[in-house]
């Protein structure tokens, strides 16, 4: 029992960029223990994702037709399924919404111990290895799990590079039974949310605020400064969580994905949440009072400062 | 009707803090109501006031310390709260999902509520899987990272939308009795009011140690050790822009001007 089985994701017809990730990180565990990879896709058109999946160091392609979209029941009794056929000693899931809502029922169901929201795996003799981040991402801690008998992983998206190449996978249908009447949740559709009078993602400047901005009153400061800027503003989640700006302005993996010429971070400390929306911008500037803050690890340019002072002057500076 | 809270007292740290071995050390330590799980007391309290005899208890796994943050729970509406402490947990390292949610389902057996909230992760250990392993523990249904919810206690069924990437929500029926981790934005939580925190200290808090829901102490044999805990290295080539405020101010002028999105 050494091999990987890692599950696919995808919605509303498309393959989500996690699963070419699982793909490496799959590929990294099976290498460590001289296992081949599985990869299962569930649900959906099955056929057009198993051969995208065919990849470089994918020995097996498993499709389960069954739904269209994600339902937790079904990928639970799936997954549980494929993982008696299959055997592996990792089972490899995203740690994405629909991760969180499945990984930790079938690591459960199949009495397995659960490692969430890996960013690092290693395999050392029967131990897995895994590096995970605590306390907003100010720590990262070294777990250690006997994974002799069996072990569930969940990785964090955008941790490990996507693999690209093509591969020689051999794809296999399997049949799995869902039994229906444990079934108690319907998917009932889908909705965008966010659409309003501006689209973040098509600014050049973007100046964004976080949680360093205290109060409510405070955001007059950045609505000057982008005036004077003909800049548009952004936030990342605390302030749409406390109703300062509409939702059609978070900036992060829930909220918009931006590519600015700019994006100027004023009082965001830059949770991994949040960059992942916004580490495409051309040019990243920081400002902020905790020189520790992650957002400066990602910075162009970074002031470590009382945005209550440097904003006021930069408007200044522009007039006005 | 009853809605059953989890309920984390979490630690959190400021700008400037020390490890001491796999732990933060002492002196940095701040503790807190788990801000998800704030939201989930919030959206618990609303439904009871909608609702006609709907009961909100609070069960948190925790030390005497964490009576505090209970009493905040208790304070914004809750009824009546649970705390899980014993030798055992005292002595434990790490708590992982599997025994949170061993022990939670312990709580949930005892209670039997038609509804369980809790937050979508602790803002600590940042686990974010206790949830849903507790709902396939006791075979409840689930919903996880849930930023609406429409409950119809009627039809024994909870309307939520599941808050996914790239703003997009879904839509699920869930049916009771359902677990439903919370996201924040949710709601707005309300400040206990003073009148909340007096009547808060007459709530009744009972606390159960594991023998006393039926629990064998080795669930605080977690599979997953944390054997080392350091501050993550960065290969940053940010520039820092030094000086005061003004100076600062002008130089980022510059770079807006070389950057050609300021004149």
């Amino acid at each position: 029992m050494s091999d990987v089985l890692a599950v696919a994701e995808h919605r509303r017809g498309d393959l989500r960029d996690v699963s070419l990730e699982l793909i490496t990180a799959g590929r990294e565990l099976a290498d460590g223990t001289g296992g081949n990879l599985h990869v299962a896709v569930i649900g959906g058109d099955v056929d057009a994702f198993a051969d995208e999946l065919n990849r470089e160091g994918v020995d097996r392609v498993l499709t389960v037709a069954e739904g269209e979209e994600f339902n937790h029941g079904v990928y639970t009794q799936a997954v549980a399924a494929l993982y008696d056929e299959v055997a592996p000693q990792f089972l490899l899931l995203p740690n994405t919404v629909n991760g969180l809502d499945y990984a930790p029922a079938v690591a459960t169901r199949l009495g397995l111990p659960y490692v969430p929201d890996a960013v690092g795996l290693d395999v050392d003799a029967d131990r897995l290895v895994a590096t995970r981040e605590m306390y907003g991402s100010k720590v990262a801690t070294t777990n250690e799990v006997d994974a002799s008998g069996g072990v569930t992983v969940s990785v964090r998206d955008a941790e490990w590079p996507p693999t690209e190449a093509a591969g020689d996978a051999v794809i296999e249908s399997v049949d799995v039974e869902i039994d229906e009447s444990t079934i108690r949740s319907t998917v009932k559709g889908f909705e965008e949310v966010g659409a309003g009078d501006v689209d973040i993602s098509e600014a050049d400047l973007l100046v964004s605020v976080g949680r360093g901005i205290e109060e409510e009153e405070n955001l007059e400061l950045i609505e000057e400064l982008a005036e004077t800027l003909d800049a548009t503003i952004s936030a990342s989640r605390p302030i749409i969580d406390n109703g300062w700006l509409p939702k059609n302005r978070q900036v992060g993996q829930s909220g918009k994905v931006v590519m600015p010429d700019v994006y100027l971070a004023v009082g965001i400390s830059g949770a991994v949440q949040h960059v992942a929306g916004m580490k495409g911008a051309e040019t990243i500037i920081a400002i902020n009072t905790d020189p520790n803050a992650p957002i400066f690890d990602l910075a162009d340019y970074g002031i470590v400062g009382d945005l209550f002072e440097v904003v006021p002057a930069l408007t200044e500076e522009f007039g006005g | 009707m009853k809605v059953l809270v989890t309920v984390k007292e979490v630690v959190t740290v400021g700008d400037e803090f020390e490890i001491s071995g796999t732990e933060i050390a002492e002196q940095y330590r701040e503790y807190d109501l788990n801000e998800w799980d704030n939201y989930a007391v919030e959206e618990a309290v609303q439904i009871s006031e909608s609702e006609e005899d709907i009961e909100v208890v609070t069960a948190t796994i925790g030390p005497e310390r964490s009576d505090e943050t209970i009493r905040m729970a208790l304070a914004k509406g809750a009824d009546r709260a649970l705390r899980i402490w014993d030798d055992d947990l005292e002595a434990a390292e790490t708590l992982d999902v599997e025994a949170k949610a061993e022990i939670l389902s312990a709580v949930v057996e005892a209670e039997d509520p038609d509804l369980v909230l809790t937050g979508v992760q602790a803002e600590d250990d940042a686990f974010g899987g206790t949830g849903v392993a507790l709902a396939e523990r006791v075979g409840y249904e689930w919903a996880a990272v849930v930023n609406d919810l429409d409950f119809d206690a009627d039809a024994g069924v909870a309307s939520v939308r599941r808050e996914l990437e790239g703003g997009v929500e879904e839509l699920t029926d869930v049916d009771l009795p359902a677990v439903l981790t919370i996201q924040t934005g949710i709601n707005e939580p309300r400040y206990a009011s003073l009148r909340g925190i007096r009547q808060a200290q007459s709530k009744p808090l009972d606390v159960r140690t594991l023998a006393d829901l039926d629990v064998d102490a080795s669930v605080t044999d977690s599979a997953l050790d944390v054997t080392e805990m350091y501050v993550p290295e960065t290969d940053s080539d940010v520039e820092l822009i030094e000086g005061s405020a003004d100076e600062s101010a002008g130089r980022l002028a510059d770079v807006l001007r070389e950057k050609g999105v300021a004149e």
